[in-house]
């Protein structure tokens, strides 16, 4: 598959959404709602549950799977309250010292006058900064589209992964193919040189791993997901508060290609 | 763009006066240099390039560069990318899009960073992002505050994911600066805007930004097409911020050397400043 197509299958309607996820994997969810500042973002689920036999602090993009719920959660477009909502619930997990799973797919932040009024950047901003302090272990997945900043305010963790046609980019392609060359028709294209698809996050490192796609087999696919999750907490159990920040430190401290002269 | 095309024409003829992009004055580079580039006329603050930003705040001869030597690669063959460094690079006389070091100012010591516009609109690549953190992880051994002027586009597309991975790394490093008890003073200046809003620029301790300048995350017109309504003119502006609580002061570029002298003195440890006060009664001896 190209680039391009991967773009489409990321995006693709029939795709699941942060919410089947979320239902598959964790037991006896209680969900939870707000941001305690503004109001509740639908776009961002959040809650506690039960991954087996450990509790975990669960945050997901939900793009909705019909015209009613798309339209009420902006397409998974979040706004500051929903950054915020996923921020409060992230540092309520740090205090019960419960690990994180968070499940991204977005086109990116809600690039919306009310968004701006409330500070998208500022909500983006101390997102990233928490969770890079967070003392407890943060596993995220990418799960259709990884869009930007509204992407990795959810992504800033100790490991991340990709599903097999997820794609993650700085920008979107259509943006990208717009001040490039003027032509948003040029999408294919962008998407190439932008290197978005799962493979090129795993080659440079971005992602730890790639999980393999089979939706006619969903309960089977989050199986693997779930197994997958519990490896890696289980491993991030035995590290102290301290080393799990520093983990997450070196994690993101070696991305980065130039050149140094004396 | 007619009027651009003109103006270049006329500068080029008479590269001594620039015209406001405010108010449409005709000003003489001098009197604009002196005054800050503030126009006289009607107090639009211009951009100013990184080494005169330093300048400006800095006492004489104090500024010492650090990591000077950091240049970018096109490591993605991203088209034009090469091209656009070479240009950047000649415009500018700058390697990259932020200058770096330690200054005094008022006799404090700090470190500094000030984002270049002229740079590929000082967006936000490997290097700036490199740059930037390991400035902090410098001030943060050496127990010094941080002042950062802000400017950018956002994230450098052309180096694709690997920018937007800065963002977590520079935000990595301003946690551990902050969690070890030291200030950090972001500047927000025209245009600060998209990664670069949402990550270091929006993360400091005090935030302060310059009159009239642009800050916000999504740009102007793309906002504009969600929204589907007129925008109010001071849209994303500093004085917006203010009026929805997201900076702490609009200061004039006249005042800003006071004010952050007036911060760095309160934050002063007074460990710090005892050593300080001994510095100078030596060197008043000396």
């Amino acid at each position: 598959m190209t680039a391009y197509e991967k773009l489409k299958a990321a995006r693709h309607n029939h795709r699941p959404t942060g919410a089947a996820y979320v239902e598959q994997l964790f037991h006896d969810r209680i969900e939870l709602h707000g941001d305690r500042r503004f109001g509740d973002d639908d776009a961002i689920l959040g809650g506690i549950g039960w991954l087996d036999d450990l509790p975990v602090t669960y945050l997901a993009i939900d793009k909705g799977t019909n015209i009613q719920a798309r339209m009420k959660k902006n397409f998974g477009c979040p706004k500051p309250e929903g950054y915020r909502k996923a921020l409060r619930l992230m540092k309520q997990a740090e205090k019960f010292a419960r690990p994180v799973v968070c499940f991204v797919d977005t086109q990116g932040a809600f690039c919306g006058a009310d968004a701006e009024e409330r500070g998208q950047g500022e909500a983006i901003a101390e997102s990233i900064l928490e969770m890079m302090g967070l003392q407890v272990p943060v596993v995220s997945v990418i799960i259709g589209e990884g869009g930007s900043g509204g992407a990795l305010a959810l992504a800033s963790a100790n490991r991340v992964y990709m599903l097999e046609n997820s794609v993650y980019s700085v920008i979107s392609p259509e943006g990208c193919a717009s001040i490039l060359w003027k032509d948003a028709a040029r999408v294919e294209q962008a998407a190439d040189v932008l290197h978005i698809t799962a493979e090129d996050m795993q080659r440079l490192k971005v992602a730890e791993d790639i999980i393999p796609e089979d939706f006619e087999h969903f309960d089977r696919m989050c199986g693997n997901i779930r197994r997958l999750l519990v490896r890696d907490l289980n491993r991030l159990k035995q590290f102290s508060p301290k080393e799990l920040q520093n983990d997450r430190y070196e994690r993101f401290r070696r991305f980065g290609v130039y050149q140094e002269n004396a | 763009m007619l009027d651009l095309i003109k103006d270049k024409v006329k500068s080029f003829i008479n590269p001594e006066t620039v015209r406001c992009p405010g108010c449409k004055a005709e000003i003489k580079q001098t009197g604009l240099r002196r005054n800050l580039m503030v126009c006289p006329e009607c107090g639009r603050h211009l951009r100013v390039d990184a080494r005169s930003r330093i300048a400006m705040v800095a006492d004489p001869h104090s500024f010492e560069e650090l990591f000077s030597g950091l240049e970018s690669s096109d490591f993605f063959h991203f088209p034009g990318y090469s091209e656009k460094l070479e240009k950047a690079e000649k415009t500018s006389g700058e390697k990259e899009a932020v200058v770096c070091g330690t200054v005094r100012i008022g006799g404090v010591p700090t470190a500094i960073f000030a984002m270049d516009p002229r740079f590929i609109m000082a967006s936000m690549g490997s290097v700036v992002g490199e740059k930037i953190t390991r400035l902090f992880e410098t001030a943060a051994e050496n127990h010094l505050p941080v002042i950062g002027f802000t400017a950018s586009g956002g994230a450098r597309m052309q180096e694709g994911i690997v920018s937007l991975m800065q963002m977590a790394k520079v935000s990595g490093a301003v946690k551990r600066h902050s969690d070890g008890g030291n200030l950090y003073i972001t500047v927000l200046t025209d245009p600060t805007t998209g990664g670069v809003t949402a990550s270091f620029a929006m993360q400091g301790d005090i935030l302060l930004a310059e009159p009239g300048a642009l800050i916000g995350f999504a740009g102007r017109r793309v906002v504009e097409q969600t929204t589907k309504s007129k925008l109010p003119d001071n849209f994303q502006t500093a004085e917006f911020l203010l009026e929805h609580g997201f900076i702490d002061q609009i200061v004039p570029r006249s005042e800003m050397t006071k004010t952050l002298g007036a911060l760095l003195r309160l934050h002063q440890t007074k460990e710090a400043a005892c050593n300080d006060s001994i510095r100078k009664a030596q060197s008043r001896t000396a």
